[in-house]
């Protein structure tokens, strides 16, 4: 018996292999910029005067956090359709999975914004800045530079889970390897790459999250 | 052509929501098990026990488990097994859940003073000892919190087990939806089944945290 690997088709794969990648680079990028601006809102949202807001937000966080984020995808794509409302594989994979990592990093940046002195804030508005400066410019480099880690952790979580959005036939990492074994025959071997991919995109993003932040949260707190 | 009424739907949802737990309850042990053993690796006094299990850990954390669960299952058949879906679903959530567990446990043991370890040496206990008696009663008492919460993202995890062909909740409520056209009803009552028993222990990890929050 014995198996011989063979990586001979590899050479032939890089193409697709890339532009799968970018294309789960493209997915989290959005999903991390659109869930940290709606997580503010959603944060804001849980600490308002209304208890229906309060409510209805952690009514949301509760049922994304106790269903599989695959259920979540599958009833975006194809239940939604019963309403009229037919999404783009690409489209449908954006709302799932910003819906998603909205609910989680909802509760890292209110954490983070409560960790905030209240004094910060009333500092600043004593020095006339405008509320919305405050916020942008007082409390948000100060809440971010408290929850960066987990956000960061939760980015990269997120980057793995959209494997899953492969399902819908989004082109990217997972779907390319679908198709490149499909087509190769030599199923091990293409998911060994492809883990190994997925491995140094979540150890590159760590990184480049990690100096990245430092830099910039850095000079917002000067 | 098959009629389904919306209480077959239920009734086939819930029969394929018992292979979820089943499968649930299976990796959890199994983690739990290999996990102390990882744990024990990870907090070795060997420095390149403590790499290999550092490494591991990093593994399947850094990796996707739609892609640990692809490997194992072309992956097993090459080296002479004969795997079955089921197979490599327990086998690939089992390695993932050690891995976590393993590191949120240690946290726990990371979490105590030394005194505890001198405390144990000084009751002539052994390594073994020490840690069978002092640290690791105490290592899972602190993260029973984090424990429980990782059983519920395991319960969301087995739904990638569809994928494989894994007969559960999931793949069920494809076949079902593929049979009804009525993917809203039926998408929305697996994810009612997924939220109905994960909450619970969402709710239990809550209590959890605020009772460790009170003694500390």
């Amino acid at each position: 018996m014995g198996y011989a690997l063979d990586f001979g088709w590899l050479n032939g794969a890089i193409g697709m292999i890339a532009s799968g990648a970018a294309m789960t680079i493209f997915l989290i990028a959005v999903t991390t910029v659109a869930g940290v601006i709606l997580s503010i809102f959603g944060a804001a949202a849980k600490r308002s005067r209304y208890p229906i807001l309060r409510k209805a937000v952690a009514a949301y966080v509760e049922l994304i956090r106790n269903t599989p984020f695959l259920v979540q995808l599958f009833f975006i794509f194809f239940g939604l359709p019963r309403f009229g409302i037919r999404l783009d594989p690409v489209v449908a994979a954006m709302l799932a999975m910003t819906l998603n990592m909205t609910a989680y990093t909802t509760e890292i940046v209110g954490s983070g914004l409560d960790a905030v002195p209240k004094g910060q804030r009333e500092a600043a508005a004593a020095l006339g800045l405008p509320t919305w400066l405050v916020f942008i410019k007082i409390v948000l480099p100060q809440a971010l530079k408290v929850i960066f880690p987990a956000l960061t952790s939760q980015i990269i979580i997120m980057m793995l889970e959209s494997s899953v959005v492969s399902q819908i036939a989004v082109r990217e990492l997972t779907y390319e390897a679908d198709m490149l074994q499909a087509r190769t025959f030599r199923a091990f071997e293409t998911y060994f790459i492809v883990t190994l991919v997925y491995l140094g995109m979540s150890i590159g993003l760590r990184r480049l999250l990690f100096a990245g932040g430092r830099r910039a949260i850095a000079g917002g707190m000067a | 052509m098959i009629e389904f009424t919306f209480w077959d739907i239920v009734r086939n949802l819930l029969l394929a929501a018992r292979w979820t737990v089943l499968l649930s309850i299976v990796a959890f042990a199994g983690g739990s098990i290999a996990g102390v053993a990882i744990l024990l690796l990870r907090i070795s006094k060997r420095r390149w026990l403590r790499r290999a299990a550092e490494y591991y850990i990093g593994l399947f954390q850094g990796t996707p488990l739609l892609m640990q669960l692809f490997l194992l299952f072309f992956g097993l058949p090459l080296l002479g097994f004969r795997i079955e879906a089921w197979t490599a679903a327990v086998l690939g959530l089992t390695l993932c859940a050690s891995a976590y567990l393993a590191e949120i446990w240690r946290g726990g043991v990371q979490s105590l003073p030394s005194g505890q370890w001198d405390a144990g040496s000084s009751l002539g206990l052994h390594y073994i000892g020490q840690l069978r008696l002092i640290i690791l009663p105490q290592a899972f008492a602190i993260t029973r919190a984090p424990t429980v919460g990782f059983l519920v993202q395991l319960i969301k995890s087995t739904a990638l087990t569809s994928i494989i062909g894994f007969e559960e909740l999931v793949r069920t409520s494809n076949a079902i939806n593929n049979a009804t056209f009525e993917p809203f009803t039926v998408y929305g009552l697996v994810a009612l089944i997924y939220f109905v028993l994960c909450y619970p222990l969402t709710r239990y990890t809550k209590i959890l945290e605020l009772r460790t929050a009170r003694q500390h």
